[in-house]
């Protein structure tokens, strides 16, 4: 599907919770150092396959993943895997943004005190928030509340602090959901910007956000006999403007159902 | 349908849109009908006529624009709108040359220096014939169709060929007629670009159907580009 | 005016109005009769126990005689141990909501526990009493102690602090656990920097619920063999003990006029000692809501 050597890749990949199936055999993958978007309806499951990557369905006690997900050939599901080990390799941006009741400061230090970083700390710090550009805006402020900042800068405070452990993937749940359409903007030119260095999955119900930051696009969609499994993946300039299967075409073009 | 509105926005532009091909059809027979008959009257009214064209295409245009900006269209609807825009420049250019066909007819006068070539009005007829065509698998959305009217297009090229070589013989025996075989020279050549005018709009008719520019293969693509 | 009398709508209008007065006249008689037993109780012992208030009536030890009678040894007595009951609830309190909550959580043993503790809060004191006698007393050889009695009451008010520091951990927005799980938290990581200092005022409430109840109790301390009569404070968690509730109740069943003043004097002193508590254990939970809300 891909011209490169994926980052990750799914395999037969489907979720229960408890007996229902809400992922259904899916196989994506997903490319090094580009922006894969998850785009489908609501309760298509796109948000419990996203958090398949970093095992965060594991927090769910009735959740059951079966399938692999192999992230540069290790099996994200192997025996001998810690989840909490692949999450700051695999990290991850939610809907809301979700600042600890911390400073500035600790919000960024919190992943790598608990992960045990020895190095600079400070550098760090500005390093993650250079990276997710907001600390022009927060330099003089940094001991004070994240609380304190707009939506839009919590959320890139929330990228920054994902930064901070240095991960080699970040998954991102609707991160634009709860912000205004400048601070949306801000946060799809930061993540054209991080693209470079990181790969990126989102899941977004925005398609044209879909459109406009990702590379690559899967179309998820629930049926009544079947729940979260992928119509389409492509590019997304092939599936924003002539996608093969006409469900993606219904989808995309506001003609669902 | 979650769409209906902007649904019915599309049915209303591509109805406006074969409006035009027909006004453009009705300019290309008039120019030519006026050019047999050596009517001035008639040519007149197909120069005065084109503004009436040209305002319909800027009014689809905008249209076009407004629907683009406030519906975001993806896919199917982006290339339909696309299409509209492209095919609305298309038809106006076939109006712009059957203007110049009046233009002509005006110029040549009723004084009658030599019989119109039996080829012209073929190729008018062609012409005419792909423009129905191409509007029809617009609104069938016939690839069929589309191609055949591709196809026609060599028709009419062959037709222009004959015709030319047809005048140059005529300039050599008759130099009397070199100037009206000049003017006839140039609605041979508005003619012949009416009839590729046709060919493009078939050919955005396949894109919009199947996302792909060109027929199958895009060999014929430098052949087909407007000039 | 002509539209709206046409309208099908106003029927039982002024009846809907009169509904809605009188629900409002309701309520505000409720909130008159609880401030206003309130007040008569209160002004009735001021009018009764002020004059009995004076500093020997605060550092002296009880006597037979009401003029010399004083409150030393219940005060402290009581400090003592709602001291101990306030450490003992917490952290047995604070542990095992976190257990219920954070380990054994949608598990059918939790949702047993939690229905069995929620009934726990409803046995008479009176049986942790004999409870705190039979394990405190005797099994573990703590005596009639300051720590028999404080453990004693510390497992009477356990269910209050068990219940509220639950729904303060409950509460505990599940954003920031992701958000921590998603760094590479351990669960005990999530528990640790997030979870306890997040539900920290709520639990802090609880245990002020806990410890204002518990600095009230006289039965079970009865019922455990708490002293009446403490001419000595406790200089060690396992001297003898008195309360005050104890010595108040001990008061009244006195028939010399002398003893009702030292009576109703002893319980303005235990309402203020109440009150200063619970403020500041409220400043206290204040400063964390602040320091962690930003």
């Amino acid at each position: 599907m891909l011209d490169q050597d994926p980052i990750l890749q799914t395999r037969g990949l489907s979720v229960y919770y408890d007996t229902k199936k809400v992922v259904t055999d899916v196989n994506l993958d997903v490319a090094r150092n580009r922006i894969t978007s998850i785009i489908g309806p609501s309760g298509c499951g796109k948000s419990t396959l996203l958090r398949c990557f970093n095992r965060m369905n594991d927090l769910i006690p009735s959740a059951r993943v079966e399938g692999q997900v192999m992230f540069d050939g290790l099996d994200l599901y192997g025996h001998d895997v810690d989840p909490t080990e692949i999450r700051y390799l695999i990290g991850m941006v939610f809907q809301r943004p979700n600042p600890f009741p911390k400073s500035i400061y600790d919000n960024v230090a919190f992943g790598p005190r608990i992960n045990g970083f020895k190095g600079d700390m400070d550098e760090l710090v500005e390093r993650s928030l250079v990276r997710a550009a907001i600390w022009d805006e927060v330099k003089d402020r940094l001991n004070t509340s994240a609380l304190a900042l707009s939506g839009g800068q919590q959320q890139r405070l929330c990228i920054a602090r994902a930064l901070a452990v240095e991960p080699r993937v970040i998954l991102m749940d609707e991160p634009c959901s709860a912000l205004d359409p400048i601070a949306t903007l801000a946060i799809e030119e930061l993540m054209r910007e991080l693209s470079e260095d990181y790969s990126i999955i989102i899941v977004t119900h925005n398609m044209q956000q879909a459109a406009r930051v990702s590379h690559y696009t899967a179309f998820l969609m629930v049926e009544e006999a079947r729940v979260g499994f992928m119509v389409e993946f492509g590019e997304s300039r092939q599936i924003f403007t002539n996608p093969e299967d006409e469900r993606t075409e219904a989808y995309i073009t506001g003609r669902f159902g | 349908m979650v769409r209906a509105d902007f649904d019915r926005s599309l049915e209303e532009l591509q109805a406006e849109l074969v409006e035009l091909g027909e006004i453009v059809e009705k300019a290309i027979n008039k120019s030519m009908d006026a050019l047999e008959s050596r009517d001035l009257t008639m040519a007149y009214e197909v120069v005065a006529e084109d503004d009436v064209i040209d305002e319909k295409r800027f009014e689809l245009e905008e249209k076009c624009i407004n629907l683009i900006a406030t519906q975001q269209p993806l896919a199917i609807d982006l290339r339909t709108l696309l299409t509209v825009l492209h095919i609305a420049v298309e038809l106006e250019r076939m109006g712009d040359y059957a203007e110049g066909i009046g233009k002509i007819c005006m110029i040549i006068g009723d004084d009658v220096p030599m019989e119109l070539p039996k080829q012209l009005p073929l190729m008018a007829k062609a012409g005419v014939i792909m423009l129905q065509g191409s509007l029809k698998s617009l609104v069938d959305r016939d690839t069929d169709l589309a191609n055949n009217v591709w196809d026609s297009d060599d028709e009419v090229d062959e037709l222009y060929d004959g015709v030319c070589r047809q005048i140059f013989l005529d300039m050599g025996e008759h130099p009397k007629t070199i100037e009206a075989s000049t003017h006839f020279l140039w609605v041979a050549h508005d003619l012949e670009r009416i009839a590729d005018r046709a060919t493009n709009i078939a050919e955005r008719v396949i894109f919009m159907v199947t996302g792909r520019t060109g027929r199958y293969e895009t060999t014929q693509e430098g052949k087909k580009s407007s000039d | 005016m002509s539209v709206i009398s046409q309208s099908d709508f106003q029927r039982k209008r002024a009846r809907r109005k009169w509904m809605g007065r009188a629900f409002y006249g309701l309520c505000l008689l409720s909130v008159a009769i609880a401030l206003g037993m309130l007040a008569v109780l209160l002004v009735y012992l001021f009018i009764q126990g002020i004059t009995g208030i004076s500093w020997s009536f605060l550092t002296s030890f009880a006597s037979r005689h009401p003029d010399q009678a004083g409150i030393k040894a219940a005060i402290l007595g009581s400090i003592y141990v709602v001291m101990v009951a306030g450490v003992t609830s917490f952290v047995l309190g604070v542990a095992t909501a976190l257990y219920l909550e954070e380990y054994a959580a949608r598990s059918k043993f939790a949702r047993i526990a939690k229905i069995n503790i929620a009934n726990l809060a409803g046995v008479p004191s009176i049986v942790y009493g004999i409870l705190g006698l039979q394990i405190f007393v005797h099994s573990m050889h703590l005596g009639k102690s300051v720590l028999a009695g404080g453990f004693t009451l510390g497992l009477l008010v356990l269910p209050i602090v068990i219940v509220a520091s639950g729904e303060a951990v409950r509460a505990v927005p599940p954003s920031l656990r992701e958000a921590a799980y998603g760094l590479g938290a351990t669960r005990w990581q999530v528990i640790w920097h997030m979870v306890i200092p997040q539900a920290f005022p709520g639990i802090l409430t609880g245990v002020i619920l806990a410890v204002s109840r518990a600095i009230g109790e006289t039965a079970p301390l009865i019922a455990m063999g708490a002293l009446t009569f403490v001419p000595f404070t406790p200089d060690s968690p396992l001297s003898r003990f008195t309360v005050l509730p104890i010595q108040i109740f001990n008061w009244t069943s006195r028939p010399q006029e002398g003893f009702q003043e030292a009576a109703a004097a002893g319980i303005i002193v235990l309402l203020v000692i109440l009150l200063v508590m619970n403020a500041g254990a409220v400043i206290l939970r204040n400063k964390f809501q602040n320091k962690s809300g930003g």
